[in-house]
C-alpha cells in the first residue's frame, strides 16, 4: 500500500531544499591549526585551561585511535574522510570569557535569535508561564557561549554547566563518570572524540531534586571545514529526575563536515533522564552535496535499580547519520526506553536504532521507531535487544515501522535479539497488529475503521512522548508527529 | 600448497589438503571445482567476525576437516540402508544416498513415475549433462562459503527432471544416510520441475550417533512456471554430525512452493535457504521446526529475495531450546523496486526451557518498493505459565502438559505445511517431534 497524500505532503516540506537554519554567521574566528596530531591535542587542552590529567587522557586517547579503523558495517557509504583536512578548534575570538551574555558577540546571539533560541533569561520570563522555563547551554563550534539559569539551577542544587568548565570546577566528579559508559576506546568516533572534543554540556542533578526546569543544549557548526566533537555527561543521583533536550544545526554548504559527539548519560537508584535529540544539522543538498556527517555514540547506564533513561530523537538532518542511543539496564527493575522518528529525503543516508542491554533482574525496554524515506534516501534502522544469564524476568517490546515515499529510496531494518535467560521475553514486530485489543476495540466501537483507529493510536503513543519538546526547539517535530504511517511496509 | 600456508586452524588446512587429493578422482568439470574452492582458500571458515555467521563461528566448531566418505559396494550400502530403519516406512519413490554416493541397489531407479527422470549426479557431471545448465540458479549463492565447499567436493546426488505437465502423486524420497567412520560428504541434487508439473520431494538424514560426520549437502529446486513443489526434510543425523545444508528455490510465475525442515539431531547444524521469486503471482513458504538440547547449536539462515511483482512469501520458524543449547534464526527479506505487490510476512518464535539455552534471532528486512507488505515478528521466551496452569489444574503432571504444549507450538509449522487430507505425511512429520518430546521425560 503506498504512502497517503497527507503524509507526503509533510514530508515534501521538510525536503532537504526546505532546510531553513542554513545561514552564516561572520564572524572572527580563532582556530587551532589545521590536522590532528598531539601538538593540536595539547592545544584544545591549553584552550580549555585543563589540568594536567585531562591532556594525559586525551593524548591517551589519541594513540589509541590512531591503532583503529573506521567501521564500515553500517549501510551507509561515503568519500574516505581525511581525518588531517580538518580544523579541530574552532571559536569565535573573544579576549576572555564572557561574565554575563552582555559580553557575548551580539552576531552570535543574532545567530541564535533567528533560530529561535532564547539565551536571555528576562526574554524567556516575559509571558511565559514559569513552569515552562528552559535553561540553555549554546554551544557554538567549538566553545560553549553562554549558559543560562545557572544561578537558579545552582540554588536547586543542580550543576549546569558546559563540560570544560565541570573539568576545571568539578574534577572529582568528571573524573568519577567521565568515560565510564561509554569507554574511550569503544569505537573509532567516540575514540577521536576522547582525543579532541572540545565542549558540550555537563549535569549533575543532587540526590532527591527534581530538576526545576527542562536543560537544553542548542549545537551550532558555523565555520566552515570544522569537526565539531562535543561530549555530554549527565549524571542523575539518586531518586533525581532530569528532563534534557538538545538541539543540532548548520549552516548549508558545498563541502561535508563531520560531527563525532559522544553522550553519556548515569542513572543511580530510581532516578530518571528523558533525553530529547532535535537533529536538524544541514543534510546536503538534493544531488547529496554538502551536509553533516554525523557519526555519534550515545548511551545511557541505568545503574541503579528502578532507573529510567529515555532517549527520544527527532531526526531530519545530516547527510548521513550513524547514531545508536543506547541502555544498558544495569540495575534491577530498570527501565529503557527508546523513540524515534527518522525521515530522509534528498540522499540522505540513515543507519539509526537502538541497543538495550538487560543485565540486571525484572528490567524493561520499549523500542518505538519510525522510519520514513523519501526521495533517493536510504534508511535503516539497526538494532540490539539482549538478555544476560542473570537478567532474569526481563522485558522488551520492539516495534518498528517504515515507511517508503516513492521507488528510488531504501528502508532496511536489521534487528538483533539475543536471549540467554528462559524467562526473559522478548517482543519484535514490524507490524502494527499488536496494538493492545481493547483499544482497538474501543476506538472502533466509536466508529473508525481499523485502519484510522491503528493510526491514532500509534500516533497517540508517540504523540505523547514528542509533547515533551518544548515548541521553540521542535518545530519540525511538531509537524512530524501527526505523520501517518499509514502504507507502512513493516 | 601455497595456500596451505595462510590458513590458521587444523581443520582448514585440512579441507586444503583434502582438496588437493580428492580433486584428480572427482568428476566433472575441475576448473569450476577449483574455482569454487578458491572461494573458500580466500577467506577461511566463516567466523564470527563475519555478519552473516555471526552467531555460528564454523572456524571455531569445526576441530578437523574428516576425510571424504569413500563409496561403498553394493552390499555395504544396502546394509548401511537396512540399518537405518527411522523413515523406512515412508510410502515413496525411494532414492538411497550412502556416504555421498547414490546407492542404486537401494533405490527404486528403475519404477519411476511417469514424466520422471533421474540421473546421478557423478554421471552427469562426467558426461556433462545438459540439464546441470540449470545449476547455480541463484547466484547469490555462490558467495557462501558451506556452498563453494559442497561445489569444489560434490561427489554424487541426483539431477531429477519433472517433465512439463506431469502430475507426480508418489512422493520422492531422498534417504541420505552416512555409515562406518567419522567422514565427510558432499551431495548436490538438482531437481528441474518444469511448467506445470507437481511433485513432492522428501529428504531424510540419518547417521549413528556419537560418530563426529561432516555432511554438507546441497538441494537446489529449479520450479518453472505454474508447477506446484512440496519439499520436506528432515535432519535427524546423529549427536556428533557438523551438519551444514543449503536449499535453493529458484521459482517462476504463479508458482506455489512449499518447504519445511525438521531438525533433532546434529551437535551443529547451519541449514540455509535461498529463495528467489523470479516470476510474478508465485507463492513461496519456507518453514522449520528445531529442537535442540544438551550443548547442540541449530542456525537457520534464510535469503529471501523478491525481483517479480505480486508474490507472497510466508516464514515461520519454531524453536525449542533446551540444556545448553543455542537456537539462531537469521532471515533476510529483500524487496528490490521491480518487486511491487509484494506480502511478505516472517516470523520466527522461541521457547528457552532451561536456564543455560541461548536463542538469537536476525530477522532482516530490505526493502526498495514502496508499494508492498512486509511484516517480522521475533519472539523469545518461556512456556506460558496460565497454559501450563490450565492443564495441571487438570491433572495432567507438568512434563506432559509441557509435552503438549510444545507439541502444538512445533505442530503448526508441520499443519501449515502439510495438508490435513494427508494425515500419513503428518504422522510421519510429527514422529520425531514427539519422540525428541518424550526423550526429553
Amino acid at each position: 500500500m503506498p504512502a497517503v497524500q497527507d503524509t507526503i505532503d509533510r514530508v515534501k516540506a521538510i525536503d532537504v531544499d526546505q532546510y531553513k537554519y542554513g545561514f552564516e554567521t561572520i564572524l572572527e574566528m580563532e582556530k587551532a591549526p589545521k590536522g590532528l596530531n598531539e601538538d593540536v591535542i595539547r592545544f584544545i587542552s591549553a584552550k580549555k585551561d585543563e589540568p594536567e590529567w585531562m591532556l594525559e587522557w586525551r593524548l591517551e586517547a589519541y594513540r589509541r585511535w590512531l591503532t583503529m579503523q573506521e567501521p564500515s558495517w553500517a549501510r551507509v557509504s561515503y568519500p574516505k574522510i581525511d581525518f588531517n583536512d580538518l580544523y579541530y578548534y574552532a571559536a569565535p575570538k573573544m579576549n576572555e570569557a564572557p561574565k554575563s551574555l552582555d559580553e557575548v558577540d551580539p552576531e552570535i546571539l543574532k545567530a541564535y535569535e533567528k533560530l529561535g533560541i532564547p539565551l536571555r533569561e528576562q526574554e524567556i520570563l516575559a509571558g511565559v508561564e514559569p513552569k515552562n522555563r528552559v535553561a540553555v547551554d549554546a554551544v557554538f563550534d567549538s566553545v560553549s557561549v553562554a549558559t543560562t539559569f545557572k544561578k537558579e539551577l545552582a540554588e536547586a542544587g543542580v550543576i549546569f554547566c558546559s563540560i570544560s568548565e565541570a573539568i576545571r570546577e568539578h574534577p572529582e566528579l568528571v573524573k568519577k563518570y567521565l568515560a565510564s559508559v561509554v569507554p574511550v576506546s569503544d569505537n573509532f568516533y567516540a575514540t577521536l572524540n576522547s582525543a579532541v572534543f572540545t565542549d558540550g554540556s555537563f549535569v549533575y542533578i543532587p540526590p532527591g531534586v527534581r530538576c526545576p526546569m527542562e536543560l537544553s543544549t542548542y549545537f551550532r557548526i558555523n565555520e566552515k571545514n570544522t569537526g565539531q566533537f562535543e561530549r555530554t555527561l549527565i549524571i542523575a543521583d539518586k531518586g533525581s529526575y532530569v528532563s534534557y533536550l538538545e538541539g543540532c544545526t548548520a549552516p548549508q554548504r558545498d563541502e561535508n563536515q563531520l560531527h563525532a559527539a559522544v553522550v553519556e548519560l548515569v542513572a543511580l537508584d530510581d532516578a530518571e533522564i528523558k533525553y530529547s535529540t532535535v537533529q536538524n544539522w544541514y543534510p546536503g543538498d538534493s544531488e547529496g552535496k554538502g551536509g553533516i556527517y554525523n557519526f555519534v555514540t550515545k548511551r545511557g547506564d541505568c545503574r541503579g535499580k528502578n532507573s529510567i533513561i529515555t532517549w527520544t530523537q527527532v531526526e531530519t538532518g545530516s547527510a548521513i547519520t550513524w547514531k545508536y542511543p543506547s541502555c544498558i539496564l544495569r540495575g534491577d527493575g530498570s527501565r529503557g526506553e527508546f523513540y524515534s522518528i527518522a525521515v530522509s529525503n534528498g540522499r540522505q543516508q540513515i543507519d539509526s536504532g537502538t541497543k538495550m542491554i538487560h543485565l540486571g533482574k525484572n528490567t524493561t525496554s520499549r523500542i518505538i521507531s519510525k522510519g520514513i524515506s523519501a526521495g533517493q534516501s536510504e534508511n535503516t534502522y539497526r538494532g540490539l535487544v539482549s538478555a544476560h544469564r542473570k537478567a532474569s524476568g526481563a522485558r522488551n517490546f520492539t516495534n518498528c515501522d517504515s515507511l517508503l515515499i516513492g521507488d528510488r529510496c531504501g528502508a532496511h531494518t536489521v534487528p538483533y535479539i539475543e536471549s540467554k535467560n528462559a524467562s526473559a521475553v522478548f517482543e519484535h514486530e514490524a507490524t502494527t497488529s499488536k496494538i493492545s485489543e481493547d483499544q482497538l476495540f474501543y476506538c472502533m466501537q466509536r466508529g473508525l475503521d481499523e485502519e484510522e483507529a491503528v493510526a491514532l493510536i500509534v500516533n497517540g503513543f508517540v504523540k505523547d512522548v514528542l509533547q515533551k519538546l518544548p515548541m521553540e526547539f521542535a518545530v519540525e517535530a511538531q509537524k512530524l508527529i501527526s505523520i501517518s504511517l499509514e502504507g507502512s511496509v513493516g | 600448497m601455497a595456500d596451505v600456508q595462510k590458513f590458521k586452524t587444523a581443520a582448514e588446512t585440512g579441507l586444503a589438503e583434502r582438496f588437493s587429493q580428492a580433486r584428480a578422482s572427482l568428476p566433472g568439470d575441475a576448473a569450476a571445482r577449483a574455482t569454487a574452492f578458491a572461494r573458500f582458500t580466500d577467506s577461511g571458515l566463516p567466523h564470527r567476525r563475519v555478519e552473516e555467521w555471526k552467531y555460528t563461528d564454523l572456524r571455531a566448531a569445526m576441530r578437523e576437516a574428516a576425510p571424504l566418505a569413500g563409496k561403498l559396494d553394493d552390499k555395504a550400502a544396502a546394509a548401511a540402508i537396512a540399518g537405518a530403519t527411522r523413515f523406512a516406512e515412508i510410502d515413496a519413490v525411494r532414492i538411497a544416498i550412502v556416504n555421498g554416493h547414490v546407492a542404486a541397489s537401494a533405490s527404486d531407479l528403475g519404477a519411476l513415475p511417469a514424466g520422471v527422470e533421474i540421473t546421478t549426479l557423478s554421471q552427469a557431471l562426467a558426461e556433462g549433462h545438459p540439464l546441470l545448465a540449470s545449476l547455480g540458479a541463484i547466484p547469490e549463492a555462490a558467495d557462501n562459503v558451506a556452498y563453494a565447499l559442497n561445489a569444489a567436493f560434490m561427489t554424487d546426488g541426483v539431477v531429477i527432471r519433472v517433465a512439463a505437465g506431469a502430475k507426480v502423486e508418489k512422493p520422492l524420497h531422498l534417504r541420505f544416510v552416512i555409515d562406518g567412520e567419522a567422514s565427510a560428504t558432499a551431495t548436490r541434487t538438482l531437481a528441474l520441475v518444469e511448467e506445470g508439473a507437481s511433485v513432492t520431494l522428501i529428504e531424510s538424514h540419518e547417521c549413528a550417533d556419537g560418530v563426529a560426520h561432516q555432511p554438507n549437502d546441497v538441494l537446489e529446486i529449479v520450479a518453472r512456471d505454474d508447477t506446484k513443489v512440496e519439499h520436506l526434510r528432515i535432519d535427524a543425523h546423529g549427536d556428533a554430525a557438523l551438519a551444514l545444508s543449503t536449499l535453493t528455490a529458484y521459482l517462476g510465475a504463479r508458482v506455489a512452493f512449499d518447504t519445511l525442515n525438521l531438525v533433532t539431531g546434529p551437535a551443529l547444524m547451519r541449514h540455509q535457504v535461498y529463495m528467489t521469486f523470479a516470476g510474478d503471482h508465485t507463492t513461496g513458504a519456507v518453514r522449520g521446526a528445531t529442537m535442540v538440547t544438551g550443548r547442540q547449536h541449530a542456525d537457520t539462515t534464510l535469503y529471501v529475495n523478491h525481483v517479480a511483482p505480486h508474490c507472497e512469501s510466508r516464514e515461520l520458524f519454531k524453536t525449542v531450546i533446551d540444556g545448553d543449547a543455542t537456537g539462531v534464526f537469521q532471515g533476510k527479506i529483500a524487496v528490490a523496486r521491480t518487486a511491487q505487490k509484494t506480502d511478505g510476512k516472517m516470523m520466527s518464535s522461541a521457547v528457552l526451557l532451561s536456564e543455560g539455552g541461548t536463542m538469537n534471532n536476525k530477522p532482516e528486512l530490505e526493502i526498495f518498493a514502496d508499494d508492498v507488505l512486509c511484516a517480522h515478528g521475533a519472539t523469545c521466551g518461556q512456556l506460558d505459565d496460565d497454559l501450563l496452569f490450565y492443564l495441571m489444574a487438570r491433572g495432567i503432571p507438568r512434563p506432559e502438559a509441557e509435552a503438549l504444549l510444545l507439541e502444538s507450538f512445533l505442530g503448526e509449522t508441520v499443519e501449515e505445511a502439510v495438508g490435513e487430507e494427508n494425515e500419513t505425511m503428518r504422522e510421519t512429520l510429527m514422529a520425531p517431534i514427539r519422540a525428541w518430546l518424550s526423550a526429553r521425560g
